[in-house]
């Protein structure tokens, strides 16, 4: 019985470290020469490209200049000449992740392969020791599972590990309770990500299936009853609807980032602060992904953006106060629940006026809270300065800005990307796996969707077809933790009239 | 009251109805010495309901339940007198088969076949007492006061346990049509420590045919060719009878509204849980109240009766009611009932005590099968009686229990999903509940069933010689089609005849078979060498040929899921004792004492790592075992 490959980032995710993606599974060789291609770089010295001084360097410049640079560096014509070496067992290899479709190079690394049964798993296993940076890390990890691994689940090198009888008696507890433990947190980290508009999409997506399935069930089971039959033209059009609002979600997440997921970095202040100004700025500096996210509340704009390649949704509690006469009671409850909810918190005061009561209302409610403070609107004069909003949030970082004249907002990005991996917030290792995750579950489920599609064309028979369209079901449930078990009988049940 | 040994058997059945007379059959013809009780001789596979078998999901099991050897397809293909494959539009895995049945001859056929059974006593009689001893059943009680001592007994009461009919205001004991019910034993059971509940079905009238004026309705023919249930059977002829369609109108629903209260549903007299698919006429109409018109369909009962049924229209409105609302239907104008509809109440067992072999978790050597598990329909009754029969038997001859998973049958699906996940309503099968349905259809249950059933000595040596040679057959003839090629010459002019693209280069028969335009018969023309297949082995072929590619995937699922089938769960585990598992977990695996992994992953408020768990729990075990 074949096991199936598995692979995931195995290493703590941090600027300037290693990133270390695990492979296991009887394909984890196969995986591994699919997407890494090694280079004698150091043996023959015949890359024409980047000396090693360079390399050194670029270690401390940013990671979107560095990404700009070695692409320029190390076309994969270049490497061509002197790669695709065969790798050793057990030995070190230095090459590049190459993107096997694209031919783009992802990143520059060392990697290993190590054949079964004298590994941790004790199963096939391949290491590849990414720069680190964490696009990099992201975008080969989702190569790994274009190539044939899937998702680790929690806990399940070390399963295997013992299972296969690596690890020693004495450990099984331990297992049991990393079994546990990573389940229970990696069950927060992705409900935490799930609470913006991902999961209500995807839910939504999967009523649309559920309308098609509930279709063919009922066609199928109930051949006698009064019921329309399905037109394959109008399953088709469903069917692809579907697949285009799928093929929207993954693509943004084509970047290594997911629509409606990230950093939460929640906006707030009393209005006209500044607030939409500011994040109209970051959206224009940084590429927005997608502009408007459906069934969030009202009152609040999310917006998706990448800054410093770290994926953010902002939120700005705009429109709070402006709509309402009575301004006390809302905007204050509200910003509190934003600020709850968010990862990161800018606060937003007017530096060129004194407090008003109402800044000082949500200062003292945020004055436990880690956030960045922007003093904006200084090309109006230093009122308050920066000092002084020190001492009135002393966990905060200030920051002065002119947003109206593009001032500072370099700076708020500079702010962000260092809390971030500063470890102010913790994007943490669970949330890029279980983005990855749901990446690759959304990918099977356009697959099987495709396949479903192709079937409708093929006109195929309504059986045939419900095969695909239920696997594509179940695998979007994965995401949300929902099960196919009995809903679609219910469903059946619920609407239509059926039976004797 | 005195008690008096009458006798002792190896098995004894109590109920003879779809259930009972399976189980019976398969004990008996397994070397057991059996006895089989009913209330009423009048009973024995009685169709207390509509006067069909099969249809979707159902025809499957029929088709299962003969390739193991069982009787209820034999007995329709003996007793049909209207025969439809239903779906065919639909695809291989849901082609369904359905036939009328005429009631009293499938009654008596049955009966028949009982009391020919060598090792099978067939007793009018109820039993009001099972003998209990250390835990293991040992016999049963009747009324009169003859006790029947037994080494295995099989429970498959049916609607008749504590049976309570309802009809609008009126409620009474009775068993289903007017039969006297089994008052006694429901107490005795709960006395020996079974939790019963109450379920709850219904039956629509039944009236003259002559009342009818059918020139108003839509008739529905049975099908040219017929294609048996038996795969013992190869070609059936008989002359067959209409079944007819009628709908419902806005004045039906007006009565049927205005009579709301006076139905024994919405009185809230019914403690029992009705199935969703099978609602009566006042529930339709209050839950789908924006639908215009609801359909019924004319059934006949039998040849030798006027009786027809009316299926769609089952109430528990009072007679007066039902009459009223009958006669505002387009050519039930002048209907005269002859039975009205009604509703009835039974008592039955929470599924989730049975173990997979269907035997009573805390009574060893009590098994259990149809309504009283939960289940709905002649054909799951059947199905589960003659598991239930098997079972027993192997047990009395201390062999291993005979368990069919959810990839070899629906068999298997219906039963993991009463044991396993329970049910709150009578169960139904369907076909949307078999995950592997492409692999699990009714035209394939003797190559996936035959040989199981007679390795444990219930299908005939006819029934397996049969099936050798059917499978031999189509595996030569596979391998002929995929080893002979065409070339673009020979065939390219039959394409062109077909409507389908011409060839390029050769290609074998096989590929050319997977072109839609293409079957199997139609190849004969460019094919010489063709050998004179059945034609349910030329439907094998061909299923397997054109759908070889989904066919494939769903067997790489099926070995997945066998994987977690077969790591074995030890039958003593206390799941409390067991770090690391959630509450819940721990309670649902301790209730329910699957015994696989992959049975323990169906328990619903198990969770996948509850599983992952228990894997490393008992890699832990072993090798503790081993130091």
């Amino acid at each position: 019985m074949k096991e199936d490959t598995i692979a995931a980032i195995a290493s703590p995710v941090a600027e300037g470290g290693i990133g270390i993606i695990r492979i296991s599974g009887d394909d984890a060789l196969a995986v591994l020469e699919k997407v890494f291609y090694p280079v004698r770089k150091h043996i023959s010295g015949n890359i024409p490209v980047a000396s090693e001084e360079k390399l050194t360097e670029e270690a401390d410049i940013s990671i979107g200049a560095y990404e700009k640079r070695k692409k320029e560096m190390f076309l994969p014509q270049a490497i061509s000449e002197t790669g695709g070496l065969p790798l050793e067992n057990r030995r070190l290899s230095y090459g590049y992740i190459i993107d096997n479709h694209t031919g783009q190079v992802i990143d520059e690394v060392l990697a290993v392969a190590m054949a079964a049964p004298y590994t941790y798993t004790r199963e096939n296993v391949a290491e590849i020791y990414c720069h680190g940076s964490v696009v990099a890390l992201r975008k080969t990890l989702k190569l790994i599972f274009q190539n044939g691994a899937r998702p680790a689940e929690a806990g399940e090198f070390t399963k295997r590990a013992f299972l296969n009888g690596r690890l020693d008696l004495s450990q099984a507890e331990a297992v049991i309770d990393l079994i546990k433990a990573k389940t229970d947190t990696g069950f927060d980290a992705a409900m935490s990500q799930l609470q913006g508009g991902l999961s209500e999409k995807i839910r939504e997506i999967r009523n649309n299936l559920m309308d098609a399935l509930v279709n063919i069930t009922v066609n199928i089971d109930y051949p006698d009853e009064d019921i329309e039959e399905i037109v394959y033209s109008e399953l088709l059009q469903s069917l692809s609807q579907i697949d285009d609002e799928i093929a929207i979600l993954l693509k943004s997440a084509g970047t290594g980032r997911m629509i409606k997921e990230g950093l939460k970095v929640a906006i707030i202040g009393k209005p006209n602060v500044g607030k939409s100004s500011l994040m109209n700025a970051l959206l224009k500096e940084n590429r927005a992904i997608v502009t408007e996210i459906p069934g969030t509340t009202r009152d609040t704009i999310e917006e998706q953006v990448s800054i410093r390649d770290i994926p953010v949704v902002l939120t700005d509690t705009a429109g709070i106060r402006e709509t309402e006469d009575t301004i006390e009671k809302i905007g204050i409850e509200r910003s509190k629940e934003t600020a709850n909810r968010a990862d990161l918190i800018i606060l937003m005061i007017d530096g060129s006026s004194s407090l008003t009561p109402e800044d000082e209302e949500i200062i003292s409610a945020l004055k436990e809270h880690r956030l960045l403070a922007v003093l904006n609107k200084r090309d109006k004069g230093t009122i308050i300065s920066k000092s002084q909003m020190q001492t009135l949030l002393p966990k905060a970082e200030i920051i002065e800005t002119s947003v109206a004249y593009g001032e500072g907002i370099e700076a708020v990005e500079n702010a962000v990307e260092a809390l971030v991996y500063a470890g102010g917030v913790k994007p943490g290792e669970s949330l890029l796996v279980t983005n990855a995750r749901h990446e690759d579950l959304l990918r099977r489920a356009q697959k099987y969707l495709a396949d479903a599609e192709a079937a409708v064309k093929a006109e195929e028979p309504l059986d045939i077809i419900e095969i695909d369209v239920k696997e594509s079901y179940t695998v979007l449930g994965e995401i949300i933790g929902e099960s196919v078990t009995d809903d679609i009988i219910n469903e059946v049940f619920a609407r239509f009239c059926l039976g004797k | 009251m005195s008690y008096f040994v009458m006798d002792e058997y190896d098995i004894i059945v109590i109920g003879a109805g779809h259930a009972g007379c399976e189980a019976a059959l398969a004990a008996a013809r397994m070397g057991c010495k059996t006895l089989m009780f009913s209330i009423t001789l009048e009973a024995v596979a009685m169709m207390a309901c509509n006067p069909s078998i099969g249809g979707t999901g159902k025809g499957h099991l029929v088709r299962e339940i003969d390739a193991l050897g069982g009787e209820m397809g034999k007995n329709i293909d003996k007793t049909f007198i209207q025969s439809r494959m239903l779906n065919m539009a639909k695809g291989p895995a849901v082609h369904s088969l359905r036939a009328q049945a005429d009631k009293e001859l499938y009654h008596r056929e049955m009966k028949k076949t009982i009391e020919a059974e060598e090792l099978l006593h067939l007793k009018q009689g109820e039993v009001i007492d099972l003998i209990v001893e250390e835990k293991k059943a040992a016999g049963v009680v009747l009324k009169t006061g003859a006790v029947y001592r037994a080494k295995a007994v099989i429970i498959a009461t049916g609607t008749f346990l504590s049976g309570k009919i309802f009809i609008g205001d009126a409620a009474y004991e009775s068993g289903p049509n007017g039969l006297a019910p089994a008052r006694t034993l429901s107490d005795n059971l709960r006395k020996h420590g079974m939790e019963l509940r109450r379920f709850k079905t219904g039956t629509p009238a039944r009236a003259l045919s002559k009342s009818l004026d059918y020139s108003k309705m839509i008739e529905q023919k049975g099908d040219p060719v017929v294609v048996p249930f038996s795969f013992l059977n190869d070609e059936l002829e008989k002359e067959q009878i209409s079944c007819w369609l009628t709908y419902t109108n806005d004045k039906t629903h007006e009565v049927i509204r205005s009579n709301f209260h006076r139905s024994a549903l919405f009185s809230g007299k019914i403690e029992g849980i009705g199935p969703r698919y099978c609602p009566s006429i006042e529930d339709k109409i209050n839950r789908f109240s924006d639908k215009q018109r609801h359909q019924l369909f004319i059934e006949p009962e039998g040849l030798e009766t006027d009786e027809i049924y009316i299926q769609g229209m089952s109430s528990s409105l009072p007679e007066d009611v039902q009459r009223e609302f009958y006669r505002t239907i387009s050519g039930l104008e002048n209907i005269e009932i002859v039975r009205p509809a009604y509703a009835i109440e039974y008592d039955c067992i929470d599924p989730l005590k049975l173990r997979t072999n269907l035997e009573y978790r805390d009574i060893k050597n009590l098994f259990c099968a149809g309504q009283f598990n939960g289940s709905s329909g002649y054909e799951e009754a059947a199905a589960q009686g003659l598991m239930a029969g098997i079972n027993a038997a192997l047990r009395v001859q201390g062999k291993e229990p005979f368990v069919l998973d959810r990839s070899e049958a629906y068999i298997g699906v219906l039963i993991d999903d009463l044991v396993t996940k329970g049910t709150n309503e009578p169960y139904r099968i369907m076909t949307s509940r078999a995950e592997y349905r492409l692999v699990l259809r009714q035209d394939n249950a003797d190559l996936r069933l035959t040989e199981k059933g007679y390795r444990i000595g219930l299908a005939s040596q006819e029934r397996y010689d049969r099936f050798l040679e059917k499978k031999k057959h189509v595996e030569e003839e596979k391998k002929r089609l995929e080893t002979t090629y065409v070339t673009p010459s020979q065939a390219n002019v039959f394409l062109e005849e077909m409507g389908t693209s011409p060839l390029q280069n050769r290609i074998t028969l096989a590929e050319l078979l997977k072109r839609p335009q293409i079957n199997y018969q139609s190849l004969s023309q460019i094919d010489d060498k063709m050998p004179q297949l059945s034609s349910h082995e030329q439907t094998q072929l061909e299923v397997q040929i054109k759908y070889e590619g989904y066919i494939g995937k769903q067997m790489a699922q099926i070995e997945r899921f066998q994987k977690l089938e077969g790591r074995k769960l030890p039958e003593d585990l206390d799941y409390e004792e067991i770090d690391g598992l959630r509450i819940e977990a721990r309670q649902k695996l301790n209730q329910i004492r699957p015994v696989s992994l992959g049975q323990a992953s169906r328990i619903s408020g198990v969770s996948p790592a509850d599983i992952n768990v228990l894997l490393v729990y008992f890699e832990k075990q072993r090798r503790l075992k081993k130091q």
